[in-house]
């Protein structure tokens, strides 16, 4: 592959497109495929192949639009996006191509949820089919390789990187120049990439939905690592639990292999680099970098004290750069446009855009991007349309277990690693749960302890037992029994498991019951001495845990 | 080093097993592909038996107890057969906070049994999931790999209704 052959694969994929006048986009990922798009897609094709329109439309399988709350979704050339589509509007969808758009099933593109939003990582997301490696190519996919691999040397890849300003999107924020130039100088027969895609965070989908719209963006980044720090063999840890995003994947990286973008002497230079697929099995653990690495070889996904960091020795003892997937799908459009570029969005310290899954108690749930820096409120009211049900906003949830829940004072306050930081939750992978008062608070930090507790992977004693006696606590609070002395304990255990767990997920297990002990106070405080919950849910039977 | 090793034969005439062999054998018969297999046998036949685990283990040259721990510690894996139909409640937060619990109360009440069990006819599992990703259309319900969203109580009973009846 050199660069005049993509260039000519980019062109005639072009040209194909601009045959057609018309162009009906249906959303293929897993949110509206479980609203059921694919029979939707179906009598679309159909409906098309019996006007005998099919030379000028086309009917296309897209990646997430986003507003997955009223899907199926449908957009079609002349720029009018269609909701909860059925396949008894396959007809009057067609019509409306050349004639009236279907007034009652118009979704309008011009509110905040749309055109709040800055979309880097998703810019392909519902406008290329995913399981075509041409439509990638059509969308200057590849390019960015190209000119890594024929113009620039590892050090200026890192470099680029290292202006971007591109912190690890998994959670904890690690400048990825930094690490990239960890891995590149550490010493090692071989050396490995992997991609961590085992988003185990509850309420989290937005690496799915990239690997499900998008995957090819991932083994381009990937591949620019690869360069960047020499390495020759990469693995991609996706839950067993996403059959579409694996399936995509599989495809997708077939197709590379046939094109030669992977595998050996990639675009005529010495450069080989090889990716497999390792299906995680359900584990949250397998999230944390040496949990993760352990179960990639084969054994119980169980943590190991830092350092070694796996930047020196990792995967079967060699350097190994581990990046989350929406870290890998920025780097493409860093080298395409320059690092100077991403780091004019954003605030100082976080650059860029950030993907969040947004769900939970507002109007608009679904997949969002976002440049960082922007506010809480906005999130909540502009792109998430506020509360349904008249209800009263009570908190926000980020980081899932290892997070903590903002309540509204902290609504005006900028979206970033340290602002979320200081107010006493974290960044996370991105879900973002948002909460009204029918929501109990010491209820939802029993919710996330008991997750940390079946989740403790039992290696180390202070999250193992810690977890589950952290646990009991808050089921004697939920049930109305607790006295003052528990709720001390409680918070005597917060500090321990803090200081004295093994790896991230002991450390931060304690997160949502310190951030709720902190402001939701008073909501403990109902609940151990006035013997009452304020949000009714506790005590009463349906808040039972099956035994 | 073990030079006298003998590949052993699989523990019955099944068909499946090939498959099994097929997947050791793209990852070189090596301890590191343990997951992988398991995922493969669990594919094929439904869950992990002892003599599957046995094969495996003995296989890819790791002890027992290995295999065994591994397949213990993932939650994905299942050591028992599943019942004819499968109905998966997402607990994720998304879902915990639009009505899961109520959920998981309305399935117990209905078939008497506990999420993780099968109803005794051995028609059907119920299993809670950690999360489905499908955040947007919360709470989810997967029932026999279909997804299905903004699930009440009530359409849930509907649906399990039709397999439960004879």
């Amino acid at each position: 592959m050199t660069p005049e052959e993509l260039e000519q694969i980019a062109e005639s994929e072009r040209e194909a497109q601009k045959r057609f006048t018309h162009r009906v986009h249906v959303c293929v990922a897993a949110g509206c495929l479980s609203c059921q798009s694919q029979p939707l897609k179906d009598a679309l094709d159909k409906e098309v192949a019996q006007r005998g329109i099919g030379e000028r439309c086309q009917v296309k399988g897209v990646g997430c639009m986003g507003l997955c709350a009223e899907g199926p979704l449908v957009s079609t050339s002349r720029g009018t996006m269609y909701k909860r589509a059925t396949p008894a509007d396959a007809g009057e969808i067609l019509d409306s191509l050349e004639g009236q758009e279907v007034s009652r099933l118009v979704c309008p593109t011009d509110v905040p949820f749309f055109a709040r939003q800055k979309k880097i990582v998703l810019e392909n997301s519902g406008v290329i089919d995913p399981e075509k490696i041409e439509d990638y190519i059509a969308a200057d996919g590849y390019r960015a390789l190209i000119r890594v691999l024929t113009e620039m040397t590892p050090l200026e890849v890192i470099d680029q990187i290292t202006k971007s300003g591109l912190r690890g999107r998994g959670g904890a924020g690690y400048p990825t120049g930094l690490k990239w130039s960890t891995v590149s100088k550490s010493v090692g027969t071989k050396k490995y990439v992997i991609c961590n895609a085992d988003e185990g965070d509850p309420g989290a989908f937005m690496d799915r939905s990239v690997l499900e719209s998008d995957p090819h963006r991932v083994i381009e980044g990937m591949l620019i690592a690869a360069y960047a720090v020499g390495a020759s063999e990469g693995y991609i840890y996706v839950r067993a639990e996403y059959p579409l995003a694996i399936k995509r994947l599989k495809t997708a990286i077939r197709q590379a292999e046939r094109l030669g973008l992977l595998g050996s002497d990639i675009c005529s230079t010495r450069f080989n680099f090889r990716i497999d697929l390792r299906l995680g099995a359900g584990a949250f653990v397998c999230g944390e970098e040496t949990a993760l690495i352990a179960s990639v070889e084969g054994k119980r996904g169980t943590p190991r004290p830092r350092p070694p960091y796996p930047a020196m020795e990792g995967l079967f003892g060699e350097p190994t750069l581990i990046n989350n997937v929406e870290t890998f799908a920025n780097v493409p459009p860093i080298i395409r446009n320059g690092g100077e570029w991403y780091a004019r969005i954003g605030t100082e310290k976080s650059r860029g855009t950030k993907v969040f899954a947004l769900a939970g108690r507002v109007q608009n749930t679904g997949l969002v991007e976002v440049p960082m820096g922007i506010t809480l409120r906005e999130m909540v009211y502009d792109i998430g349309g506020g509360i349904p049900d008249g209800k009263e906003f009570k908190a926000v949830q980020t980081g899932g277990p290892s997070g903590g829940c903002l309540p509204s004072e902290f609504l005006d306050m900028p979206v970033d690693y340290e602002s979320l930081a200081r107010a006493g939750s974290i960044m996370g992978s991105g879900g973002m749960i948002v909460m009204d008062e029918s929501s109990c608070m010491v209820d939802v930090a029993k919710y996330f302890m008991d997750f940390c507790m079946t989740e403790s992977c039992g290696k180390c004693v202070p999250c193992r037992v810690g977890t589950y006696q952290m646990h009991r606590l808050l089921d004697t609070i939920t049930k109305l029994s607790a006295t003052p002395k528990d709720l001390a304990l409680l918070e005597e255990l917060c500090d321990l498991l803090k200081n004295t767990s093994l790896c991230g997920l002991g450390q931060s297990a304690p997160n949502p019951v310190v951030s709720t002990l902190r402001s939701f106070a008073e909501e403990y405080k109902a609940h151990v001495e006035d013997g009452k919950c304020p949000a009714g849910v506790c005590g009463s039977a349906k808040n039972e845990e099956p035994a | 080093m073990i030079t006298d090793f003998a590949k052993p034969t699989p523990p019955n005439q099944d068909k499946r097993w090939r498959l099994v062999d097929a997947t050791m054998r793209r990852l070189g018969q090596q301890s590191r592909g343990l997951i992988e297999t398991l995922h493969t046998v669990q594919e094929a036949f439904g869950y992990l038996d002892e003599d599957a685990l046995r094969y495996v283990a003995v296989s890819l040259r790791v002890p027992m107890s290995r295999a065994y721990g591994v397949a213990t510690f993932y939650h994905f894996f299942t050591l028992k057969p599943a019942g004819e139909h499968t109905c998966v409640i997402c607990t994720g937060t998304a879902c915990y906070i639009k009505g899961a619990p109520q959920l998981v109360d309305s399935v117990q009440k209905m078939l008497h049994v506990t999420p993780g069990e099968t109803t005794a006819d051995g028609k059907v599992s119920v299993l809670t999931a950690r999360c489905l990703g499908s955040c947007g259309l919360a709470p989810a319900v997967v029932y026999d790999k279909e997804v299905a969203g903004k699930v009440s109580p009530q359409t849930m009973r509907e649906r399990l209704g039709r397999w439960v009846q004879p």
